[in-house]
């Protein structure tokens, strides 16, 4: 598995993880409650700064554990599938940001724009993962 | 499956051919990693023009003895 190859696992395993406790942290407290009231702020930035934070950690520790002379290097096929990816998650980002804009159009409380912007953040880093994985995995 | 690439090649045959060249010698030589030999010789990504001349400089032979590709869409 090239080291780009394993970057990408890592950002949708970390990406994936850290979304699934926020949201079984946050959507836990829905029930009954008043969003408005629902202290959402802090643990969605412990998240976004978490999911960075293990992120690198976890690619530098990948690259570590890479075979000697690989770690690291990347070439033509590497930025091709990244681009595809980046490409691909573009377009789920724009798709799925309509949300939030509806949301705030409409007034909605901040806690529901703010969480549908964020789990479109999460979206497009799932598509764009795995758009890289399946290429790599699959060829194009 | 279906290969995404038409294109064939011969790139095994050739590294056996070459003092059965491994595939990590053949990527140090071409500028690339392991993992992109690998998917090249399993049709599983099409090179650029640039790195299929370095492939074939590599073993000394016209671009023709590397990759080749069907006349017909079968």
């Amino acid at each position: 598995m090239s080291s780009e190859e394993k970057r990408s696992w890592v950002y949708l395993v970390v990406g994936v993880g850290v979304a699934a406790v926020y949201l079984v942290t946050v959507l836990s407290k829905l029930p009954g409650a008043d969003v408005t009231r629902i202290a959402y702020v802090r643990p969605m930035l412990v998240a976004i700064g978490a999911g960075i934070g293990l992120g690198i950690v976890a690619s530098i520790a990948a690259a570590i554990a890479s075979p000697r002379g690989e770690a690291g290097r990347t070439d033509e096929r590497d930025r091709q599938i990244h681009r595809r990816g980046e490409y691909v998650g573009f377009y789920v980002m724009s798709v799925a940001a309509t949300v939030p804009l509806a949301l705030a159009m409409a007034e909605a409380a901040h806690f529901w724009i703010a969480n549908a912007l964020y789990l479109a953040f999460v979206l497009a880093m799932v598509a764009s993962s795995t758009t890289k994985i399946v290429s790599y995995r699959r060829g194009f | 499956m279906v290969k995404p690439t038409k294109v064939t090649n011969s790139i095994r045959a050739l590294r056996f051919a070459h003092g059965e060249m491994k595939q990590a010698e053949l990527a140090d030589r071409v500028g690339v990693t392991r993992q992109t030999i690998i998917a090249i010789e399993q049709g599983r990504y099409s090179p650029s023009l640039e790195m299929a001349f370095r492939i074939a400089r590599v073993f000394n032979v016209p671009l023709d003895d590397v990759f080749q590709y069907p006349d017909t869409d079968a």
